[in-house]
């Protein structure tokens, strides 16, 4: 039908210049920038001001000495997305296909625990996970942990609150893939595979790819430069890449080697974000 | 000329097309005249179409999906823009007004009612747009005619199907419009609702007084509706007239299949004399009236409708002087209650369709029986052999 | 067992539920803490029921000076982002302009990049053109504005796409002129659209932190009132705001859908 025909003209340009503007100044023009003093002579302070002497080397140099938050935070960040992949798939399959009329109750109780302050329900989990809350007393009781073991401060401290942190992001696109599903299919499934999980696995779980990648990506992009959950459940043994780039930048004063983590950081998720979209087969992010 | 033409097979022909008026109706009804869309894309939806709708008639404009008819109708609203041509309403051109400044209201196929207003100001919605005063009490009659005075309150979205249409109907209906379009507008209720919506839009219309243009691809709803139909195929015009005159008097295959159905089989035209064609078909000589005759060569379609076509065993004597053929074999029997219908192989390989009324008067064949068939020559029609037999096969009661 | 019998076949909808009570666990823990008086400053247990922190909010004048700035920047960065994404959304969905798809990338971007890498990027463009000394207020508004933006316009965007064009057609096929047509059709379907947008700026801009401290200079909004108290103990007053930040977010919520509803039912 040619009904919803997009009209030509300059009120199309006039509706879009503010915001092409905004971000074409404060979100492309500073990529620029960033860039520009990645390579800055490292000598210089924001005092003095820096030189540009596309000082190739600072990418050398901040490799070397920050590879394990690097890698840490890759590594937590792909923890987190798969423990959220798990956990939001269960909820996002029950909302789509088993809350009947609670479907739009659920949603909304899906996303209101994250209306509270990200920093205060992060705050929250460590008072859960301390040395002295009841869930570490429970699992010494148990023997599931030792007497001298804790949570807080350990790599898995971080991953839970990265996972908890960032649960919507993977739920929402989630539904959306699967809530679309005709529930039919399914049942046409269990019909002809009888067993399932072989069902799940030949119907809902591909028609369901586009939701599983975008909810991967919306979870692992933030959850990679995340410091917060870093900084109040682990210690300075997991310092990860945000942690650096925000010190290097505020406390040391050391733009140069910040902008070039920055970049660095940027281009491992861009180039992870590539292979991962083409194995999975679907340009489709949104 | 009035294309409320009288039923009837036999004044068919020069009555059909309706472009050769130019006097009093153009003033004062709808005229569209070599009206043509053509999309960016090379697309050509409507192809020079010339039309004349006097004013209080309604107007079907039937054909299969893609056939032209709903942009010929946006067109007329004003809803998509014509490449060529005019149109022309209440004497006045209206061919480039904006869809706000027509005296055209429509009802669209998804009825488009404002979500976000009661029914009450649904219906207003014009009248207010036009600062008309005394809405309450125009919009409390409105509401009266279709049924829906204690709804007035009410979502759209809390109203059934059927009262949804109403609401629809009402709106566009409510303005006096020089024109009503219905686009589809029936195409989402289910079928018991559907016909009783048709009789209802039909009294309406009546009671109203209105001209209605309808786009349909329900033959069944554009007969039992219109006064007129137009059987439109691919962006033209193909026959327009009265139901009655359309079906017992096709013009082309497209339309002889697409409104009910035909048997259509080759025939070589053997003379031509004044008032009868006698045509050889497949060495059995049959004789079709001239004025039914739609071809000037020496070939064409000998069309006969099922239900026109008797069936009898060999040698039987049947109600039908002139057109026999023998020699046929039933290859299928479908017992539909009120009839019957065969499908009889032919010697020259064709399978012809039989309707028979089980009126039990003649008894019922059997698969591989051997049988006659035969028809008044009245009943039969000769197309142009350039035309598909297949045109418009199973094209009308997609839905 | 029909007990036995019931779990299974409610398998996935009982794990999901229970997924769905994990995440108010912490929800849970910041609303008791609210009202915990605490026997030291780093607190790890509930020592005892009190309503002082709710009386006295701002007890440290601190946290309530930054929760002010965190509102005026959340307002107006709300408006800006709302107005703008608005309008191009409306570009993106009923326009066509050459360099469509650019401008739908160019708002995708800001979605995916980390925040880090946002915050960090403008910071070293605001130390390039010499406003370093001049980051607080508007330097911290000019960033959330930016990341805002993408998420107004995707929400306007898919509520904008979502409508059916035959009401706009019928409006005009009803003899509305066309600003009739925007004003009495357009804009109050799409409104819900923007208000959604409007509330989800808002808590995006009141809840940053990674951005907001690389651009803040001297200015203290609450999240970053927050990580900067958070080692020499937080007061029990911040749980309160949480609290009182979830009890609204679900009675906006709660009223919307009420009010959806009942204008849904019938009035008549």
């Amino acid at each position: 039908m040619a009904a919803g025909v997009r009209r030509r003209g300059k009120v199309g340009y006039l509706l879009m210049v503010p915001a092409t503007l905004w971000l074409l100044v404060f979100f492309v023009v500073p990529f620029y920038s960033l860039v520009a003093t990645s390579l800055f002579d490292p000598s210089g302070s924001d005092f003095r001001g820096y030189d540009m002497t596309y000082h190739w080397q600072n990418y050398a140099d901040v490799l070397q000495a920050y590879w394990r938050p690097f890698l840490r935070s890759i590594w937590y960040a792909a923890l987190a997305t798969l423990i959220c992949l798990v956990l939001g798939y269960v909820l996002a399959y029950a909302i789509a296909f088993k809350a009947g009329r609670w479907k739009n109750l659920l949603l909304v109780l899906v996303i209101a625990p994250f209306f509270t302050s990200f920093l205060v329900r992060t705050l929250s989990w460590q008072l859960i996970l301390s040395d002295h809350g009841w869930v570490v007393r429970s699992l010494q009781f148990v023997h599931l942990l030792g007497p001298e073991d804790r949570l807080l401060a350990t790599p898995a401290a971080i991953v839970a609150g990265l996972a908890y942190n960032f649960l919507p992001f993977m739920v929402l696109p989630l539904f959306a893939s699967i809530d679309k599903i005709d529930p039919r299919l399914v049942e046409a499934s269990s019909d002809l595979y009888a067993n399932p999980f072989v069902g799940f696995f030949k119907v809902t779980w591909p028609l369901s790819l586009p939701g599983v990648v975008s909810g991967t990506l919306l979870t692992f992009i933030p959850a990679a430069g995340d410091y917060i959950n870093a900084e109040f459940l682990g210690s300075t043994n997991q310092r990860v890449i945000g942690n650096v780039i925000q010190g290097q930048f505020v406390d040391a004063n050391n733009a140069p080697v910040a902008a070039s983590l920055s970049v660095l950081l940027m281009l491992i998720i861009v180039a992870m974000v590539l292979v991962y979209v083409r194995r999975a087969g679907t340009e489709e992010l949104l | 000329m009035s294309l409320l033409a009288e039923n009837g097979p036999q004044n068919g022909p020069d009555n059909a097309a309706g472009t050769d008026a130019g006097g009093a109706a153009s003033a004062d009804g709808l005229r569209l005249a070599g009206l043509t869309k053509r999309y960016p894309n090379g697309f050509t939806a409507v192809q020079g179409l010339d039309l004349e709708v006097p004013r209080g008639s309604f107007i079907a404009l039937l054909g299969p999906s893609g056939c032209g008819k709903t942009t010929t109708l946006r067109m007329v609203a004003g809803l998509e823009r014509p490449t060529a041509g005019t149109i022309t309403l209440a004497g006045s051109d209206i061919t480039h007004a904006k869809p706000h400044q027509r005296p055209v209201n429509t009802v669209f196929q998804n009825y488009a009612l404002f979500p976000h207003l009661d029914i009450f100001e649904n219906v207003a919605f014009g009248l207010r747009r036009r600062k008309v005063k005394d809405v309450e009490a125009q919009v409390r009659d409105m509401l009266d005619l279709v049924e829906l005075d204690t709804q007035a309150r009410k979502r759209p979205a809390q109203l059934s199907g059927g009262q949804q249409q109403r609401v629809a109907l009402a709106r566009a209906l409510i303005n006096q419009p020089e024109v009503l379009l219905l686009d589809e507008p029936l195409g989402a209720l289910d079928l018991k609702l559907r016909r009783s919506m048709q009789l209802e839009i039909k009294r309406i219309q009546m009671e109203v007084g209105l001209t209605f243009m309808h786009v349909t691809h329900d033959q069944e709803e554009a007969m039992t509706m219109a006064d007129t139909v137009a059987v439109m195929n691919a962006g033209v015009i193909e026959q327009m007239g009265a139901p009655s005159e359309l079906y017992e008097n096709p013009r082309s295959t497209f339309v002889a299949n697409f409104l009910g159905q035909s048997n259509l089989i080759e025939g070589t035209v053997l003379s031509r004399a004044a008032d009868v064609v006698t045509v050889d078909m497949h060495g059995v000589q049959v004789s079709v009236p001239t004025a039914r005759v739609h071809t000037d060569g020496d070939r064409g379609w000998v069309g006969i409708r099922p239900e026109k076509v008797l069936i009898g065993g060999e040698g039987e004597a049947l109600d039908a002087p002139g057109n026999t053929i023998p020699g046929g074999v039933v290859t299928d029997v479908s017992f539909v209650g009120v009839s019957t219908l065969y499908q009889v192989r032919m010697p020259w390989g064709q399978e012809l369709a039989v309707f028979s009324q089980n009126t039990g008067r003649t008894r019922m064949f059997r698969t591989g029986e051997r049988v006659e068939l035969s028809w008044r020559p009245e009943y039969a029609f000769l197309l142009d052999i350039h035309q598909s037999a297949a045109a418009g096969v199973e094209q009308g009661d997609d839905d | 067992m029909p007990a036995a019998r019931w779990v299974r076949e409610h398998l996935v909808l009982l794990l999901g539920l229970a997924v769905l009570a994990y995440t108010f666990v912490p929800i849970a823990v910041v609303v008791l803490m609210s009202f915990n008086d605490p026997a030291a400053r780093n607190v790890y247990s509930f020592d005892g029921f009190t309503l002082h922190n709710w009386a006295d909010i701002c007890e440290d004048p601190s946290m309530c000076k930054a929760l002010g700035l965190s509102f005026r920047i959340g307002l107006l960065s709300t408006l800006v982002a709302t107005t703008l994404g608005t309008l191009a959304a409306f570009a993106l969905v009923r326009h066509d302009f050459i360099g469509r798809s650019s401008a739908n990338l160019l708002i995708f971007l800001p979605m995916a990049a980390p925040e880090i890498v946002m915050g960090s990027s403008l910071l070293t463009l605001f130390v390039a053109s010499g406003a370093s000394g001049h980051l607080g207020f508007w330097t911290i508004f000019i960033a959330h504005v930016m990341f805002c933006l993408s998420f107004v316009v995707v929400t306007v965007r898919s509520r904008l796409a979502g409508m059916d064009d035959t009401l706009e057609q019928a409006a005009a096929d009803l003899y509305a002129t066309p600003s009739q047509t925007f004003w009495r059709v357009t804009f109050p379907l799409v409104f819900p659209g923007i208000l959604g947008a409007a509330l989800l700026s808002f808590s995006l801009s009141f809840d940053d932190f990674i951005v907001t401290n690389l651009n803040s200079g001297n200015s203290t909004t609450f999240p970053m009132y927050v990580w900067g108290a958070y080692r020499v103990g937080v007061p029990m007053q911040v749980n309160v705001i949480g609290t009182i930040m979830f009890v609204v977010s679900i009675a906006i919520v709660v009223i919307g859908e009420l009010n959806s509803r009942r204008r849904s039912r019938a009035l008549a």
